[in-house]
């Protein structure tokens, strides 16, 4: 694999490298799985992956691509994001989408080669970068949901290694991960500064996962148990007791990924007034028959254009700036309810032929809009409830007190 | 709370103590559980049929007491809130439609018999997914029926149609030349797919062009109450969880920004409450009852859908997960704001009727 050399950002140059994207994708993405992607495959678990989707995953994780801006000495792409701009246009073109992610990609990855040391990173990043290994999330905690630093899962030291006792909950994907990142607690005296950052196998004795169903009909999380597990001191990330701000950085990179950046938001296919005009039908001048339902898919639009037009506000301050826009916290806040009046929107369009839940007389894209409507309820819940930022938001930015 | 009578009060309170003791939302999860195209216990609807509910708004001289349709809008609303599934709802529609648009020799044929629980019936109206009365194509010629009709609730179960054709309404025996198919939607409850194809067709002959609208307002005011029911519980639900999780060492009750959302939420039920109650009180007054319904309908759905999304928010991430009930009520809900009009086509009703 040819390592690309220093990052290039002259138009003269990104031109070239759209060429070779191009040329690139036209050699190995296979036709025949244009548009195929499947937004909800991070939560329905691997499935049987036809051998031109192994293809594609291969190819895609040996170039890099499926993380292009991790450096390439870690089996990233190494792109500028002025490529990696270029990499994701010419994908959209093509019909391509990247085969790479998970909480790996998402939030685990980056968060490693900021704290990681050497050899975690050439054990870890590689792995992820090939879509390889899947990671899970040990955080959540019965009674360390939103206060999460409330958590009891407790680490013994042991010499060279750390003996594991607890419970998480909501692990997602746990049933089907190879490896956990998880925050446990290494003192019980103090709060936050008693939290150790982990690296835990799945399949080390000890772990126990059992999937949990959801009002989608998935069962995509899990209650993880561990009892008496083992796991090497150097599976420790940072040092003892630093776990609390290595895993907030996690969050960060959550929510970033949760507020519009990310797949979570990308909307593809027909318009929400297209599916509209096909259930509910058009007038003589080709509008939405339902004059209603037409101010409310306006207003939906034109609210989607205004967070989308943020979301470039606050990538162009962080950039001139060269630290995070205030503005982004809103981002995770506004995406999730926005996604959530969209899919409410398709329901109501479609009326009770949008609420199938198998069976006779569903297309698979209705069942699907159900399911996703369903499991949509979870995004104003997890990486930080809605609550928590505004929370966040009023004390952090606002300068408001907490009620005393 | 309107102001009950003393038969009301009674009929409340046992219906409040029979679906909390005999039927609570575990016996609905069983019933989803098996997954059945009825989407009901018949021997739970025996039970009901037992104890009168089938035969609330029917007279007493075709078997029924005669309370009317607040008091059935009380039951509705008291199963509605542990999720207890029958066809109460639309049997009482169908034999709405007799009374009011039957001859004597139909009343005689079948209200005694859906007053006792023995016959469902049911209402079949809409030919799409999106409920609209001004598209009807079904046709009556030579006294069969022919056409296709859309999720019909309790299809499945249902020994009695009462069909919107275009020439008004007609009463269609389970049987020759009709076919059920089953929907499955989200709630588990019965929507099937009718086909009429030369069907034997009775017309119901008193009421006029009225007689559609007429029957129509009732099946959304008891649509209306059921949702008043689940959101009512939902919003009791959600209360007491927040006065018992604990977060940052406090109980969630104690933060304001959601006892603030709650405030808000116990107020907004408190006007749909008032106005499923005045919907079911127009009916129980007679003439023009088209207004009141369309208020009823609209604040149920409005309301029902807020609560039902805050009823999953505020739970967090148990709330998410099926082996908690918050799940039905969200599901449920949904069907019940399509069925008979959702939010924007009772508004535009309202405003047509209102006169802008
Ligand atoms: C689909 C899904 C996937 C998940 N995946 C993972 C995972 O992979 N790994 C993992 O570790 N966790 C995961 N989670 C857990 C998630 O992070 C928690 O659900 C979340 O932190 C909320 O915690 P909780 O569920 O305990 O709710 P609680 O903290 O009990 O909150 C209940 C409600 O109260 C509100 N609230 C809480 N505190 C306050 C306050 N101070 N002020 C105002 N309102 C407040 C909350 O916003 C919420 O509405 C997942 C959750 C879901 C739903």
């Amino acid at each position: 694999m040819a390592t690309l050399a220093e990052p290039e950002t002259g138009a003269d140059s990104l031109e070239a490298f759209r060429a070779e994207v191009r040329e690139w994708l036209a050699a190995n993405f296979p036709a025949s799985l244009k548009g195929k992607d499947n937004s909800m495959s991070a939560v329905e678990g691997p499935t049987q992956e036809a051998p031109e989707q192994a293809a594609w995953r291969k190819a895609m994780g040996e170039k890099g691509w499926g993380v292009p801006t991790w450096p390439a000495e870690y089996g990233g792409g190494g792109l500028s994001r002025a490529q990696a701009k270029v990499l994701q246009e010419e994908m959209a073109r093509a019909g391509a989408w990247n085969p790479i992610g998970g909480m790996g990609v998402m939030m685990f990855g980056p968060t490693l080669l900021e704290y990681g040391n050497e050899a975690q990173k050439r054990e870890h990043i590689p792995a992820i970068a090939k879509g390889e290994v899947r990671w899970c999330q040990g955080y959540s905690e019965p009674n360390a949901g939103s206060d999460l630093a409330n958590l009891q899962t407790f680490a013994e030291d042991k010499g060279d290694h750390y003996l594991v006792n607890g419970q998480k909950t909501w692990t997602s994907g746990g049933q089907w991960a190879h490896k956990c990142f998880a925050i446990v607690r290494t003192d019980k005296t103090q709060k936050q500064g008693g939290i150790t950052f982990l690296l835990i196998d799945m399949d080390s004795p000890g772990v126990e996962v059992k999937p949990i169903q959801m009002i989608s009909g998935m069962s995509p999380f899990c209650e993880t148990f561990f009892t008496n597990v083992k796991v090497p001191k150097e599976n420790r990330v940072g040092e003892e007791g630093q776990g609390w701000t290595i895993g907030k950085r996690l969050l960060q990179h959550e929510r970033t990924n949760l507020s519009g950046g990310g797949s979570a938001f990308r909307v593809s296919g027909p318009s929400l007034a297209d599916i509209a005009k096909k259930y509910v039908g058009a007038d003589d001048q080709g509008r939405v028959a339902d004059p209603d339902l037409r101010a409310r898919i306006a207003k939906f639009e034109m609210d989607w254009r205004a967070f989308l037009l943020t979301a470039m506000r606050v990538q162009a301050e962080s950039k001139a700036v060269g630290g995070v826009s205030e503005v982004s916290s809103i981002l995770k806040t506004v995406g999730t309810k926005l996604g959530q009046e969209r899919a409410e929107l398709m329901i109501e369009i479609q009326g009770l032929q949008g609420l199938g839940w198998e069976g006779e007389g569903f297309t698979p894209q209705e069942i699907q809009g159900v399911r996703a409507w369903l499991f949509g309820k979870a995004t104003t819940i997890y990486g930080g409830s809605t609550e928590i930022q505004n929370n966040v938001i009023a004390k952090r930015i606002l300068g408001m007190l907490d009620h005393q | 709370m309107a102001v009950l009578t003393e038969e009301q009060t009674m009929l409340r309170d046992m219906a409040r103590d029979w679906a909390s003791n005999e039927s609570p939302v575990t016996a609905w999860r069983k019933i989803r559980d098996a997954n059945t195209a009825t989407g009901y216990d018949p021997a739970a609807y025996a039970t009901m049929a037992e104890m009168g509910w089938t035969g609330v708004i029917i007279p007493e001289a075709h078997g029924g007491s005669d309370f009317g349709w607040l008091s059935l809008g009380l039951v509705i609303e008291e199963l509605g809130k542990t999720m207890a599934a029958s066809p109460i709802a639309a049997s009482a529609v169908a034999a709405s439609a007799i009374l009011l648009g039957g001859n004597d020799a139909q009343k005689d044929a079948y209200l005694p018999r859906i007053a006792s629980g023995e016959l469902v019936a049911t209402l079949a109206v809409d030919e799409g997914p999106r409920h609209d009365p001004s598209v009807i194509t079904a046709k009556v010629e030579d006294g069969k029926l022919s056409g296709t009709k859309a999720f019909v609730a309790e299809g499945d179960s249902a020994g009695l149609f009462v069909v919107a054709a275009t020439d008004g309404l007609y009463l269609v025996a389970a049987g020759e030349g009709v076919s059920v198919d089953r929907r499955h939607l989200v709630d588990f409850r019965s929507h099937a797919q009718m086909t009429f194809d030369g069907a034997p067709a009775d017309k119901l002959a008193s009421g006029g062009a009225d007689l559609l609208e007429a029957v129509l307002d009732r099946a959304a005011v008891l649509a209306a109450a059921e949702m008043l029911g689940m959101a009512g519980q939902a919003f009791d639900t959600t209360l007491a969880y927040l006065k018992q999780r604990v977060q940052f060492g406090q109980v969630l009750a104690t933060f304001q920004a959601l006892q603030h959302r709650m405030a808000n939420l116990f107020s907004d039920i408190e006007l749909m409450r008032s106005a499923v109650e005045a919907g079911l009180s127009a009916i129980d007054r007679g003439g023009d009852t088209r207004q009141a319904a369309s208020l009823a309908k609209a604040k149920a759905n409005e309301v029902g859908h807020l609560m039902s999304r805050e009823l999953i928010q505020l739970h967090g991430g148990i709330g998410m997960t099926d082996e908690y009930d918050a799940g039905f009520y969200l599901k449920r809900m949904r069907v019940l704001e399509q069925l008979w009009g959702n939010t924007a086509f009772h508004r535009e009703r309202f405003a047509r009727l209102s006169g802008f």
